[in-house]
């Protein structure tokens, strides 16, 4: 007889509005205190105490326009934010500061969370959809430095870029940029030659969202549909189909792989967190504690893999926190 | 000692025939002796203040010797040889009747012995000890057993009755001699007494089977024994318990000369059940018992005789049936379906059977449930066997489901809950109506009548704009899958549309209860919103819905107005405060935020339409006629109506169009009219001011009170007469408070 899933192991109340992006920062020295931030609807980004469960500090920084993504930049003091005012903020939150460094106007009105990928010390790539409408830009990180713009070809229809994942397959070597369309396809970008290697139609609705495993070279994307499209990599560098997952109920707003690549877990518009062994895309749970759309779900960086944590953040205002499949 | 109680002015024409003329002082053992035991009765019944404690001492140790017992027997030989039968019966009256003389005498001094709650057990075992006699000599030669029914039955006797049938019970058990003696006694009861006694055995009688075995075919022998019996304790009587009910037909039905009875009687009663006048007019209590006879005789027949009374069965059955439901009250239409429902399944036991959809409440009686329950009994068992069934396979199918992904590390958990998620409710009142309207899609449906109401609630300014549409649409709504709570739903609906845009909302609402093609349901619906949207705009606002009142802010903003005089209070309030000099702090009071009554403004719109029309008869809808069932409820809505019309500018000319409407139907044969008429009243008096009342509707009034009275003292249905008179008791408080407070 299978378990009953587990109930959340604690959850977070009080952000006073939808949840839209939850990033974790728990990776630091032994007596930092384990840290989730989170970007709500109000504008707002608290910033979660996991020891107190309480809010250590809210952040106002996009004119109470809705948060959709918090990225740390390299330990839990610097914070980039993405909201709906169309801005990109960098945050100084060390010593207890909470001011907004440095920011970008990104000039898009879409809800296409930007992707970061730390390519040196201190030097960072970030993939974010431009002002024109299919187009994706690439800024260096923190001097703001145009890298490139990557155009589909002329009569593509693939229409705006919906999720991105910066990527490389070693530290040094060539980034590359997956981006999820909203005509279901994704397309495998080079940012050096500024052009599509790999084109994949996945889904027919518009891709919500996708996750890459560089060691596996696969990846996962979920849609508005009712299915989950797992993909492949080859030498070649060309996107195949490798595996179709079928879902009871339709609409993945956001696909999480744990870092150490063993377990996914979805966010659904069905209310619930599924989590899937990595491997073969086993079915291990159904998470069914919230009462709305959950809008993201993420992974704790904790070192000790005992105390990884997911969370996921919802509609209806809440923040579950689990604790699942740690003993793996 | 002088004999003066041979010439006193007390001496009644039976002491003449006294054997004791001419006697010696009476003094202990003389009266002691059987023959001066009776003469010492005469002599108190005859001797007022006559050494009365002497003759009272002689008569207590009298009865406390048993001497009674003696009495009675030698009366019973008397009778044997042919005595006065005159004299007997006056000599056991005295017997019988000796409390109540002694008690008259002595003027409440009376020593114990004469209470009646010892006095009759003590005569109760005389009896015995009597009829033991008898019952000895019986099996020597025949004595007449004539004469010891009369003590034993008089009617005021219960204590007898408690000593002697537990006594009679046990006799008669396997004695086929007692058997005899019994019934002849019960057969010798005069016809006055008979109905007491009858009754005294069946309510005590443990069993039908006792019963039957006391008082052997009585029914069929006596007349006036067949009276109470068939007729009087069923039809005319209904304060008797269940248990007296089975007995009594339990009795009938254990003999085959008896059995006839009992078929008569449940003719009988199917009658009444089925009059419409009767379920008209007789009270619900009377109808239950009627009902529980009915159920307890159905239980009693046997094939044979269904079969041969089918027919007749049948036909008072769809009588019966057709009145009850007729019925306003929800009470006698349970009565009418479960009682039709029992004849059904009796006589057709083949072919289809009556089927209600009953609720087991508190009318239903317990006789009935013990019948269901004896039913349902039987197929509890295939049930559980298929329970056991379920929850052997569960585990088989995961663990096949374990087996096969055991090939990873990673256990999945249970995922069976994994289900398809509920259509998504819609989120704007179009898209509600478009669906309602037009939607083949079931789900869709269904969440879209579970989300209107908060819809509603949620968007005012957006439900103004299709307030009427979606009234409407609501008012025709039918349940087109089996949604849970499917009626409370659509009401909650229909009360918020109306809440929130009351006037053309009340307008329509109230047009189309008078208007064609429309079902009585919906009619009643109609009444139901109208009166739950009233309640609500009547009463004041929780904190929580203030704050709705904020949310809907934008479209007010607009009236420049409402905010102004908001900061105007404040700036008043604050002048105040600043140059008032406050000498002692008190706890500063938590004020209830005064709230305007948003019915004040529309009660008319609510009311005046609904009380307009209904002595026009449609062709669909006659609320005069057949439909009397609406016209209880309308009368009830306007009742409910005026009561919270209380402290609105239109009340006065809301209690005088009532009133007057109430005049006319005063008389109307339906209990349920009538009660929501007095309530109609009720509500006119608590909610027009007084000056109001008496000043404009003096005439109206004092003829209202005028039937009250009638009311009070005729109505057959006991809430009308309660009603009535609380009525009445508020007319008394109002002068009162006119007379303390002189204008």
């Amino acid at each position: 007889m299978a378990l009953p899933p587990p109930d959340p192991q604690f959850v977070l109340r009080g952000t006073s509005a939808a949840v839209h992006t939850l990033h974790f920062s728990c990776g630091g020295q032994e007596r930092d205190v384990p840290i989730l931030f989170s970007g709500s609807e109000n504008g707002f980004i608290h910033v979660w105490n996991l020891k107190t469960h309480r809010v250590d500090a809210a952040l106002d920084g996009h004119g109470r326009k809705s948060v959709y993504c918090v990225e740390t930049m390299g330990g839990k003091d610097r914070l980039l934010s993405q909201g709906r005012d169309q801005r990109i903020c960098l945050w100084d939150l060390a010593e207890g500061r909470t001011s907004v460094t440095d920011s970008v106007f990104t000039e898009n009105v879409g809800f296409c969370r930007c992707s970061l990928l730390k390519v040196a010390q201190g030097r960072w790539l970030m993939a974010m959809a431009a002002k024109a409408m299919e187009e994706v830009q690439v800024l260096e990180l923190p001097s703001k430095t145009s890298v490139c713009t990557l155009k589909p070809e002329v009569g593509a229809k693939l229409g705006m870029p919906m999720c991105l994942k910066l990527w490389q397959l070693n530290f040094g070597s060539q980034p590359l940029l997956l981006a999820g369309y909203e005509d279901g396809s994704v397309i495998l970008w080079s940012l050096s030659m500024g052009k599509a290697l790999s084109q994949l139609v996945c889904h027919q609705e518009p891709v919500m969202s996708l996750d890459f495993d560089s060691e596996k070279a696969k990846g996962i994307s979920g849609s508005s549909e009712k299915v989950l499209s797992i993909w492949s990599l080859n030498e070649q560098q060309n996107l195949q189909v490798y595996k179709t997952h079928n879902l009871v109920n339709p609409g993945i707003s956001d696909i999480a792989i744990r870092p150490d690549k063993k377990i996914l877990a979805t966010a659904g518009w069905d209310h619930r967190i599924r989590i899937f062994g990595w491997k073969k895309l086993k079915p291990l749970a159904v998470l069914d504690y919230h009462t709305a759309t959950v809008h993201c779900v993420s992974f704790s960086d904790h070192k000790n893999p005992s105390e990884r944590l997911l969370a996921a953040g919802s509609k209806d205002h809440r923040i579950s926190i689990w604790s699942i499949y740690t003993q793996t | 000692m002088p004999h003066r109680w041979h010439n006193g002015p007390q001496t009644c024409g039976w002491m003449e025939m006294s054997v004791s003329v001419g006697r010696p002082c009476p003094c202990a053992h003389f009266f002691l002796s059987v023959r001066r035991g009776r003469d010492s009765l005469q002599l108190l019944s005859s001797s007022p203040g006559f050494h009365l404690r002497e003759v009272v001492e002689v008569l207590e140790q009298f009865v406390q010797e048993g001497r009674i017992s003696a009495v009675m027997w030698e009366v019973c030989q008397q009778q044997a040889q042919a005595g006065s039968p005159d004299l007997q019966e006056a000599l056991l009256n005295k017997i019988v009747c000796l409390p109540d003389h002694v008690s008259n005498k002595l003027q409440g001094k009376n020593p114990p012995v004469f209470f009646p709650q010892n006095y009759f057990p003590f005569l109760g075992g005389a009896v015995i000890q009597v009829l033991q006699k008898i019952s000895d000599s019986l099996r020597g030669k025949i004595v007449s057993v004539h004469l010891v029914y009369l003590p034993v039955f008089s009617s005021t006797s219960e204590e007898i009755l408690s000593v002697l049938l537990p006594r009679l019970t046990d006799l008669t058990k396997s004695d086929c001699i007692w058997q005899r003696i019994c019934w002849r006694l019960v057969e010798c009861v005069p016809d006055r007494w008979m109905e007491a006694v009858l009754l005294g055995f069946v309510q005590r009688a443990p069993g039908a089977d006792v019963l039957s075995r006391l008082l052997g075919n009585l029914v069929v022998k006596n007349k006036k024994a067949q009276f109470v019996v068939t007729q009087k304790v069923l039809l005319l009587q209904y304060s008797h318990t269940t248990a007296v009910l089975q007995n009594l037909l339990g009795y009938l039905s254990l003999d085959s000369l008896r059995r006839a009875l009992l078929i008569k009687v449940l003719l009988e009663l199917l009658e009444t059940w089925g009059s419409s006048s009767a379920v008209k007019h007789s009270p619900p209590e009377q109808q239950q018992y009627i009902s529980k006879a009915i159920l307890i005789c159905l239980s009693h027949l046997k094939e044979h005789e269904i079969e041969s009374y089918r027919e007749e069965l049948l036909t008072s059955m769809m009588e019966g049936v057709k009145c009850h439901l007729d019925s306003s009250l929800p009470q006698i239409r349970c009565l009418g379906m479960i009682v039709a429902e029992s004849i059904s399944s009796k006589i057709n036991t083949d072919g289809p059977v009556l089927k209600f959809q009953v609720k087991a409440d508190a009318a239903l009686p317990s006789v009935l449930e013990s019948n269901k329950k004896s039913c349902t009994a039987a197929p509890v068992m295939p049930d559980d066997e298929s329970d056991a069934e379920k929850n052997i396979y569960t585990p088989q199918t995961n663990s096949y489901l374990y087996f096969f992904y055991s090939d990873d590390d990673l256990i999945p958990y249970d995922m069976s809950e994994d289900k398809e998620l509920k259509v998504k409710a819609p989120v704007y009142i179009r898209d509600c109506i478009e669906v309602l309207t037009g939607s083949e899609d079931v789900d869709k449906w269904d969440t879209t009548v579970k989300a209107l109401e908060s819809l509603v609630r949620k968007n005012p300014a957006a439900t103004r704009e299709v307030s009427v549409e979606l009234a409407k649409i609501l008012l025709h709504l039918e349940e087109k899958t089996c949604t849970e709570g499917f009626g409370e739903l659509r009401q909650r609906a229909q009360v918020a549309v109306l809440t929130t845009d009351p006037i053309p909302v009340a307008k329509y609402l109230t047009s189309q209860f008078y208007s064609l093609n429309y079902s009585l349901r919906q009619r009643i619906d109609i009444l139901d919103v109208l009166v739950l949207a009233a309640q609500e705009l009547s009463y004041p606002k929780s904190h929580g819905k203030t704050k709705h009142a904020g949310a809907q802010k934008p479209c007010i903003q607009l009236l420049p107005g409402s905010d102004s005089s908001k900061d105007w209070r404040r700036i008043v309030d604050e002048r105040i405060k600043s140059k008032t000099r406050r000498f002692a702090m008190g706890r500063s009071q938590v004020e209830v935020a005064a709230v305007p009554n948003e019915f004040s403004s529309v009660a008319g719109h609510f009311f005046f339409p609904l009380i307009q029309h209904f002595d026009r008869p449609l062709t669909t809808f006659d609320l005069l006629g057949e439909d009397h069932l609406v016209l209880g409820r309308l009368v009830h809505t306007l009742a409910i109506l005026m009561y919270l019309a209380v402290n609105t500018v239109a009340v006065t000319a809301m209690g005088k169009a009532l009133l007057e409407f109430v005049w006319a139907l005063r008389f109307h044969t339906d209990s349920y009219v009538r009660q929501g008429l007095l309530s109609c009243i009720s509500s006119v008096l608590l909610s027009v001011p007084k000056e109001r009342l008496l000043e404009d509707m003096t005439e109206e009034l004092l003829e209202t009170q005028s039937w009250l009275g009638d009311v009070v003292e005729k109505d057959p249905d006991g809430d009308c007469r309660r009603l009535a008179l609380q009525n009445l008791l508020l007319m008394e408080n109002l002068k009162k408070k006119l007379k303390a407070v002189p204008s």
